[in-house]
């Protein structure tokens, strides 16, 4: 009996503590908000996963530039945000990039001359299907920060280009559950549903509502985002003079003049659009929305 | 010549004895494993991630492998007193660390030698590609910068009076280099004088490791540096290591040995 005492108390113990567990487990809940929270990276990092998010966001960044990336110590320099990531050569946000992306100026000196033959100096994008490489980066960035947009907008538009169009939509759906009034998001959502889905309808829906997300978040807003007002006016416009609306293309393109930094060519396409609808017949014109 | 390479095999067959390798290439093979596995977006061609995380994995254990290593030599002989029948062999000090020295870079080279034939397997499994050549530059330099490191380690382990307070400045002495190191002289032109002739003497002063570092180019799959590159780079390491170990022999020849 002796022997079995030191047993029989960890026994005791060990059913004691499962006890005060079972009883504990669901008040402990009730304590903090944490239970209500469901994702264990934010319990286990809490709001440093943030950090952690915007540095796998930059390594997504990396990633696109095979490695070719400023460092802390060039940050003037480094991209101030991911529009060089989704912007096609030629564009205006991607010769601005070419330049800013110029960071490595003369070696200053024999050592920095010499290590530049183990660094790598020549800026260049991914492409042929390599963009593929940058995934996984932007998801544990998702994963990490819900809450940052550009994630989902990058990663759908890459995922669009390979032809995963079905992960696309799940991402930016996904994106639209942590950030319900994204005008970003839906703007992407979008141009998936009428880029690639082909279906203007839903597409029209889906900008009409960017819009009017736009309109609450950013209207009364000092500097309001106008390029992403541009982006959906832009593309809305399009949308409805396919769709045969010229009246609500024009008034589209108004709106998106007001946001672009050349607007003269703008004006071009609404007295373009203007001559169009004039020389409709009065009957065949639809009324305006 | 001899003595020296017995050391050297002692120190050797002491890496493959001790469990300290064993445990960093299985950590590093189930994380790489592990992340190799998940599947981002249904998409089995993604590789450079795995390749990002298992060649950081390779970097922190050869590290790991090198300062552990080295760090305990010669205290360990002083500490069982095995150093007085050493040198009573006779083997002179000089011998010692020479050999001690061959010995902790041979074993890393071994180490590495495992750790990249894992790391070519993983890549060839997802990639089907063999790029033979890029692995063994990025290997031999990852060797010399070891090099540099052990020579620094054992400097250390005759100065510092424990094994663990000279692994953790060798720790933080290295990994601040692989980090600052290039940026030294940006970082000296935006101090006032004297600091500046300070900060850029340091810069020109320290062994430059990051340019053994070339991971980028493997996990881009860009072209490596030049052969000619990679013998200044190391003529340049053993330049170094030959510095360190001379320094260290300084230190070592009229040193007390009895703890």
């Amino acid at each position: 009996m002796k022997r079995a005492a030191p047993y029989l108390t960890l026994l005791l113990l060990l059913a004691a503590s499962f006890t005060l567990a079972t009883v504990l487990q669901p008040r402990a809940l009730k304590w903090s908000t944490r239970g209500q929270s469901g994702s264990l990276l934010k319990v286990v990092l809490g709001d440093s996963r943030r950090l952690f998010a915007n540095q796998f966001f930059v390594q997504a960044d990396v990633t696109f530039h095979s490695g070719y990336y400023p460092s802390i110590f060039d940050q003037a320099q480094a991209p101030r945000n991911s529009r060089h990531m989704t912007a096609k050569e030629g564009e205006p946000e991607a010769e601005q990039h070419e330049k800013q992306m110029n960071f490595l100026g003369p070696p200053r000196d024999w050592i920095e001359r010499f290590g530049r033959h183990f660094l790598i100096t020549e800026h260049t994008h991914l492409h042929g299907g390599k963009e593929r490489e940058m995934l996984p980066w932007l998801q544990l960035s998702a994963e990490l920060d819900p809450q940052k947009i550009e994630t989902y907008t990058v990663a759908a538009y890459w995922l669009r280009n390979l032809g995963k169009v079905k992960e696309a939509e799940d991402f930016l759906r996904q994106g639209m559950r942590n950030n319900p009034d994204s005008y970003e998001i839906l703007f992407e959502l979008g141009r998936l549903c009428y880029e690639s889905n082909h279906d203007p309808v839903r597409a029209r829906n889906v900008w009409e509502l960017g819009l009017r997300k736009w309109t609450e978040a950013e209207a009364a807003k000092k500097n309001p985002d106008l390029f992403q007002l541009e982006q959906i006016a832009m593309n809305l416009s399009r949308l409805e003079e396919e769709q045969g609306n010229l009246v609500r293309s024009i008034q589209l393109l108004e709106l998106s003049k007001k946001a672009s930094p050349s607007p003269q060519s703008l004006q071009k396409q609404i007295n373009e659009l203007k001559q169009k609808l004039a020389a409709r017949p009065p009957a065949a014109a639809p009324q305006p929305r | 010549m001899n003595t020296v390479f017995a050391l050297a095999g002692v120190v050797v067959k002491e890496l493959y004895r001790r469990k300290d390798f064993y445990v960093l290439f299985v950590l590093t093979a189930v994380i790489t494993l592990v992340m190799g596995s998940v599947s981002f977006f249904n998409d089995a061609k993604i590789v450079r991630y795995v390749k990002e995380i298992a060649l950081l994995l390779i970097w922190v254990s050869a590290l790991v492998i090198a300062i552990g290593t080295t760090a305990r030599q010669i205290p360990a002989e002083r500490e069982s007193r095995t150093i007085f029948p050493l040198l009573a062999k006779p083997v002179t000090r000089a011998q010692v660390i020479l050999g001690k020295f061959a010995g902790c870079w041979l074993a890393c080279g071994l180490a590495l030698i495992v750790f990249y034939l894992f790391f070519g397997l993983v890549s060839a499994s997802r990639e089907h590609d063999w790029p033979l050549l890029n692995y063994v530059q990025a290997l031999w330099l990852q060797w010399m910068m070891l090099g540099i490191v052990i020579a620094f380690v054992l400097l250390g382990s005759v100065v510092f009076a424990a094994p663990s307070s000279n692994a953790t400045i060798a720790f933080v002495v290295v990994i601040g280099i692989l980090l600052l190191g290039s940026h030294l002289n940006q970082v000296a032109l935006q101090q006032p004088e004297p600091l500046r002739t300070i900060v850029y003497a340091l810069y020109f002063l320290i062994p430059h490791l990051e340019w053994y570092d070339v991971r980028d180019f493997v996990i881009y799959e860009q072209h490596l540096p030049g052969w000619t590159d990679c013998g200044l780079a190391t003529l340049y390491a053993a330049v170094y290591a030959a510095l360190l170990l001379w320094a260290t022999w300084l230190v070592f020849r009229r040193k007390p040995l009895s703890v």
